[in-house]
């Protein structure tokens, strides 16, 4: 049973904080200005409390990790 | 104003105005004749109207070309009671070099008022918003105007015109409605779409004044009618907004697929050779003029270029001012349009103005090109709307279109064109760059740079 | 007249978990003021600074909390459980001990809103947050105006320590280049300023000087004759 999970930032609450980065650094990493690029792929199901512990850690609760419909579709 | 000689039922929504100026309610009538009754929208069910757009295939005509009878179906069939849903008509154009819909709500206002009211009762809405921008004061008191005449047909649905501050990212969907929710013009990060939440909260169809046009006139003909012009991909007809060296630059309708050599033809002809032609605004896509012989004005033709018909501009760039200073002054205007609500854009389009400036000022060495493809890789996608994206687009076909011109400037520093004003239209004056928003400490492991830092 | 001694155990706890609750929460507000974020290093990411707050924090509502239950079980000053949560309603110090319920008011205010900040959304939870701005001046004036310590030496040392961590807190962040507005820096610092300024003036004329005990409200049934008891007003 696996979910079809991703991360996403809402760009126009993030504010650099970049605790993200220090906590799921497999998914997001931090541009030379201090936001966050996301990786938009699939959320392995081994990252999920991580990636929940870095939805925690957002000052401004601009991490998100959304279910989506359906299967990732092969690239 | 005109339609495009050689196509023989055009004009469509500039039916009349050529000859009669303004239309107003009485001639309105007098040229297109009443709005039909159409089977309105009920719960969950979207109205007879909605077909008929759909046979049509009408795309909207505000940038994004998105499928008008898909939004209709959303918002028709949004969950909820269809109470407090709206039908907003998004006549703001910030784009600067676009005056087509001006052009229309001056010319024929009620022609879109009607398509907004009919699409109205086919999604359940009891409102119509119409949202000018405020400094277009003479579109602003012919839709007053328009509204007021309206009242003697009592329709039930209720119809509004609205000023909105100037910006050009405040025309952008979200932003619009938010700025109707009583918050500030800028856009906000979906979801929720505003087809599932918008104005107050309820489903809302917002689409560009011109769309509404076509939707009238399909209400009337049909599905059918609308497709007799244009292409089978790409069908019917649109309003261009035509900018550059020919004797009569303006607004003019077209069915697409007529090829771009015809458009310039009814302008009266180039007055100066064509370097290149800039499709979509200035989020859109420069092609060079060599194949301008062949290019035609629909998606799948301009599509071959990577380009779209988006809101409908068509700027002539002639050989005589320099692209490279143009580019520069456009991407600058842009990165200072930023709503600088998002790190990236607000950071990013910075970045990508200097660097441009630099390489045109023979300043950036060898990686001009490198650094501007570097920063297209970490800006693209990352706003919360799509203005860093279509400045990205705007910049990397002016550095692949004029290729040449900026090695030359990336070796040799300015031409003798880089000092003379520019032609690509800008607002006057421009407006005063907006101040960031006042946050708590940015909290970057670096301290965050004051963006009139003048680079080593 | 001096204050009548209790051996109670209660009246002793009650005095040191305040002393140790003001000097977490010194050092809770002092973390929270400079940002220490900025400073974070390889070795103290930034998340590790925030949850360091957030213990802290929690950590000074321990303490707050035997501070509140230790003073009302203690049988020595009436002080009951209404008296420290709604202000002014005691009658031992009433004005003092006041100050220490609304402190503690706005510190339940600041952690509600932390424990729901997701429901109520980010800004609602900043602007309560900004409460923790009033609440530890007014623990401090507390502590100085009911605290029967105010004049030992180790008091007065604990005291100067919670004061210059904020204060240098506070200046750190006025400092720093990034912080707001010119003018919300300038208004910050005249605040503290004033604020400093108040305590010079204040504390050597009122708990430090003469007769506090009967200036600050203790009810007289509790004063005694100079000699009495080892324990200080």
């Amino acid at each position: 049973m696996s979910r079809n999970l991703h991360v996403r930032v809402d760009p126009i609450t993030c504010e650099a904080h970049g605790m993200c980065a220090e906590l799921l650094p497999e998914m997001v990493s931090i541009d030379e200005w201090g936001y966050p690029i996301v990786d938009g792929r699939r959320l392995p199901e081994a990252l999920v409390r991580h990636a929940e512990r870095a939805v925690r850690a957002c000052p401004t609760f601009a991490l998100l990790v959304e279910q989506r419909a359906g299967r990732e579709r092969a690239r | 104003m005109s339609g495009v000689p050689g196509a023989p039922s055009l004009p469509r929504v500039l039916a009349g105005v050529a000859e009669r100026g303004s239309l107003d309610l009485s001639a309105h009538l007098e040229v297109h004749g009443p709005a039909p009754e159409l089977a309105p929208g009920r719960r969950g069910r979207p109205g007879e109207l909605v077909d008929e757009v759909e046979r049509a295939g009408l795309r909207g005509r505000g940038g994004a070309g998105f499928p008008t009878a898909l939004k209709m179906h959303a918002v028709a069939g949004a969950r909820g009671r269809p109470r407090g849903r709206t039908v907003v008509v998004n006549a703001l154009e910030g784009e600067p070099a676009s005056r087509k819909d001006r052009a229309l709500i001056a010319g024929a206002p009620h022609l879109v008022l009607d398509g907004a009211v009919l699409a109205a009762r086919a999604v359940a809405a009891g409102e119509v918003v119409l949202c000018v921008s405020e400094s277009a004061v003479e579109t602003l008191d012919a839709a007053l105007r328009a509204g007021a005449e309206r009242r003697v047909l009592r329709e039930r649905v209720h119809v509004r015109v609205i000023a909105v501050p100037d910006g050009y990212v405040g025309g952008q969907e979200s932003a619009l409605v938010q700025h109707l929710n009583g918050g500030p013009p800028l856009p906000t990060f979906t979801p929720p779409m505003i087809f599932e939440q918008g104005v107050g909260g309820h489903p809302t169809l917002l689409s560009n004044a011109e769309t509404f046009a076509h939707v009238a006139l399909i209400a009337r003909h049909g599905g059918a009618w609308f497709r007799s012009l244009g292409t089978p991909e790409h069908p019917g007809s649109a309003l261009v907004t035509l900018g550059g060296p020919v004797p009569r630059p303006g607004v003019y309708e077209i069915e697409h697929g007529v090829p771009l050599r015809s458009l310039i033809e009814a302008a009266g002809g180039l007055e100066e050779p064509l370097r290149a032609v800039l499709v979509g605004g200035y989020a859109g896509t420069w092609i060079d003029a060599v194949h301008a012989g062949t290019l035609t004005l629909d998606d799948v033709g301009l599509g071959a270029h990577g380009a779209s018909t988006g809101a409908g501009v068509v700027l002539l760039l002639g050989e005589r001012p320099c692209p490279v200073a143009e580019t520069v002054r456009v991407a600058e205007w842009l990165a200072g349009e930023s709503a600088s609500q998002c790190g990236p854009c607000e950071h990013g389009l910075l970045a990508v103005a200097r660097g441009l400036r630099l390489w045109a000022a023979g300043a950036a060495g060898e990686s001009g090109a490198a650094e501007q493809r570097r920063l297209a890789s970490v800006i693209r996608g990352r706003g919360a709307c799509r203005h860093p994206d279509g400045t990205l687009r705007f910049a990397a076909s002016a550095i692949e279109v004029f290729g040449a011109e900026f090695e030359d400037h990336g070796a040799a520093g300015p031409c003798d064109g880089c000092g003379a004003p520019g032609v690509l239209p800008l607002p006057r004056p421009s407006r005063a760059p907006r101040a960031p928003r006042a946050r708590a400490a940015r909290r970057t492991s670096r301290p965050a740079r004051a963006p009139a830092r003048a680079a080593r | 007249m001096t204050l009548l001694a209790s051996t109670s155990a209660y009246w002793y706890l009650t005095r040191s978990t305040g002393a140790v609750a003001l000097l977490l929460l010194s050092a809770t507000v002092a973390l929270g003021v400079v940002d220490l974020r900025r400073f974070a290093s390889p070795a103290w990411p930034r998340f590790a600074v925030d949850e360091l707050h957030r213990n802290l924090a929690l950590l000074t509502l321990v303490f707050l909390l035997l501070h509140i239950l230790t003073s009302v079980l203690d049988s020595f000053a009436p002080i009951s459980l209404t008296a420290s949560v709604i202000p002014f309603a005691g009658s031992y110090r009433p004005f003092w001990l006041g100050l220490g319920a609304v402190s503690f008011d706005l510190l339940l205010a600041v952690t509600i809103t932390s424990l729901i900040r997701r429901r109520i959304g980010y800004r609602s939870w900043h602007a309560v947050h900004w409460l923790s701005y009033a609440a530890w001046p007014v623990a401090l004036l507390h502590g100085f105006g009911t605290g029967s310590d105010v004049k030992s030496s180790w008091l007065q040392l604990l005291s100067a320590a919670c004061v210059l961590l904020v204060l240098v807190a506070v200046l750190v962040r006025i400092g720093w280049r990034t912080t707001g507005s010119p003018h919300a820096r300038g208004a910050a610092l005249a605040g503290t300023g004033a604020f400093a300024l108040f305590l010079a003036i204040w504390l050597p004329a009122g708990p430090l000087g003469s007769e506090w005990a009967r200036r600050s409200g203790t009810p007289s049934t509790l004063l005694g004759k100079a000699k009495r008891g080892s324990a200080h007003r």
